[in-house]
């Protein structure tokens, strides 16, 4: 049982602030009979259990907790950097969209590993992060055709949009680089690497940096980079 | 030990799924028929949330090394105990080298079987429910296959064979009515839409899995586009993309996603809509808040005192 909780109707970091906030609020408080939430761009799912709280209690409760989260003060937000092969092996739409761009690919790779990405919710598949902060001179629409597997760790961008694939899923976002790291690891005591408010940038490295990091998170003796 | 002679076309293990995971995009997995899952623990005597198998359409062939007990629920189907007949929704007493056979579902889908003490695999995120997409939990994240082995827990629970009345066996309706509640983007279609989906029936698609029932039929025409901006998607959420057909999401489900939600079936029927068939068909009825609340915990009460009431853990 659950009920969804609109604070907005646009993709912002204000909107998205608040939702993170009154999750945040809802985390502190711990109102009765909340089972769990799910933060996403503008809104909050709240899962709830009717036996403990009714339909009408719970909004009166959480219409309090969303005008507190106006001014809420969130806890910092931590900053993963994340290493990406922009190799035309791993950067399949990379020179594509260079040329679409009218940027060289080294400009490209400097734009997109200049920006800090704001992961707005994680969702859809295992530990995908769903991010924005996209500069407007990179900004592309999202691939006419999108592909039928595009693989785990591929970063990609549509529109003001940025992901990073955590499972391998059918995509329509043009791929620039790839990670060797995992965001899911099924067999990880935490199976995703990142969550809701993360900033994320990427650290261009070359294809030997790509397959070292790679053995390493293998071997599970990578630890992530996460400040 | 069991041995899994032949596990059946998707076999998993299941309990009663991982809360808490939906905000890292980890679905809660667990039956899809609640109901009949934690009968199938009652009649060997375990706690509700024992680990046990879903089978999908057809049964598993297995064979058990030690004195247990099993209960098969869920879909219709044939058993046999070294080729005798028995039972469904009764507790079977099995001695070494007892070798059962779990046939197709002959109405219904998802076939449960209990052993008792449950099955033993290592929790993952808090459950040993297997979420087969994200091969996570069960059985090493994936469907059984032939010739793995499960490792039963000590059996703690009472033995009190028993086997359900013909009355108390839930019945598995050929076009069951599920109801639901609208919202929450029912604005986002004409009236005559959401009219669409309360009056015509539906027929359930091959393509359904535990991620989703897929339906086929009149198409829900929208107000105003197909896609949202992303938000959550709460158990029993009808996603319609832009082709108007229904696709009910179940225990598997993605955690968010893009399309538009007419509605949202109550948790109480996602288990009568999980044992349709393709093919079948149902029809949905729009019921109030108050009046699915009122549902819900008529559910939950049966379900309390079905096969004798829990047990305690």
């Amino acid at each position: 049982v659950a009920l969804c909780v609109e604070l907005g109707d646009a993709i912002s970091v204000e909107i998205n602030t608040r939702v993170r906030a009154l999750e945040y609020l809802i985390q502190q408080k711990g109102p009765a009979g909340v089972v769990e939430t799910v933060p996403s761009f503008r809104s909050l799912l709240v899962y709830y259990d009717p036996a403990q709280v009714g339909y009408d209690a719970l909004c009166a409760t959480l219409t309090t907790l969303a005008e507190q989260a106006e001014t809420a003060v969130l806890p910092p937000a931590r900053l993963v950097e994340l290493p990406c092969c922009y190799e035309p092996e791993f950067g399949l739409d990379l020179a594509a969209a260079a040329e679409r761009l009218k940027l060289t690919t080294d400009e490209l790779v400097r734009i997109h590993s200049g920006a800090e990405y704001l992961v707005y919710f994680v969702g859809f598949t295992p530990g995908l992060p769903y991010m924005a902060g996209v500069p407007e001179r990179i900004q592309l629409p999202r691939l006419t055709t999108p592909r039928v597997r595009v693989p785990p760790g591929s970063a990609g961008l549509g529109g003001a949009q940025y992901c990073i694939y955590s499972v391998e899923s059918p995509g329509g976002y043009w791929l620039l680089g790839r990670t060797p790291v995992r965001l899911y690891d099924p067999e990880a005591a935490e199976p995703t690497l990142l969550r809701a408010g993360d900033r994320v940038r990427m650290r261009p490295i070359d294809r030997a940096e790509f397959d070292s990091i790679a053995a390493a998170v293998a071997a599970r003796t990578y630890p992530p980079v996460i400040t | 030990v069991i041995q899994v002679a032949d596990p059946g076309p998707q076999t998993t293990v299941q309990d009663l799924g991982r809360a808490g995971h939906l905000r890292e995009g980890i679905p809660p997995s667990g039956p899809v028929d609640v109901r009949a899952f934690v009968i199938a623990n009652r009649l060997v005597g375990n706690p509700d949330d024992a680990a046990g198998l879903e089978c999908t359409v057809l049964g598993p062939r297995f064979t058990v090394e030690r004195v247990c007990a099993i209960a098969v629920t869920g879909a219709e189907a044939s058993v046999t105990v070294n080729d005798a007949a028995a039972p469904q929704w009764a507790t079977l007493v099995l001695k070494p080298s007892d070798a059962v056979r779990v046939g197709a579902a002959r109405h219904g889908v998802r076939i449960y079987v209990a052993f008792s003490g449950g099955i033993d695999v290592p929790r993952v995120l808090g459950s040993r429910a297997t979420y087969l997409r994200g091969r996570l939990g069960g059985l090493a994240g994936r469907a059984l296959r032939r010739g793995d082995t499960l490792r039963l827990a000590p059996h703690t629970g009472p033995r009190r064979p028993r086997r359900l009345t013909a009355a108390e066996i839930p019945a598995l309706e050929p076009a069951p009515e599920i109801r639901v509640v609208l919202g929450p983007q029912a604005d986002r279609f004409t009236e005559e839409g959401i009219h669409t989906l309360l009056s015509n029936p539906y027929q359930m698609l091959p393509q359904s899995d535990r991620m989703g029932a897929r339906l086929a039929g009149p198409p829900i025409a929208h107000a105003r586009g197909h896609d949202i901006i992303s938000d959550g998607i709460a158990l029993g959420s009808i996603q319609v993309p832009g082709d108007g057909q229904p696709i009910v999401l179940l225990v598997d489900r993605q955690s968010t996603g893009g399309y538009t939600k007419v509605a949202t079936v109550g948790s109480f029927d996602i288990g009568r809509i999980g044992q349709v068939k393709p093919g079948g068909r149902v029809r949905f009825r729009a019921v109030e808040v108050a009046e699915a609340h009122r549902l819900r915990s008529e559910f939950e009460q049966s379900l309390a005192q079905a096969a004798g009431g829990g047990v305690s853990r």
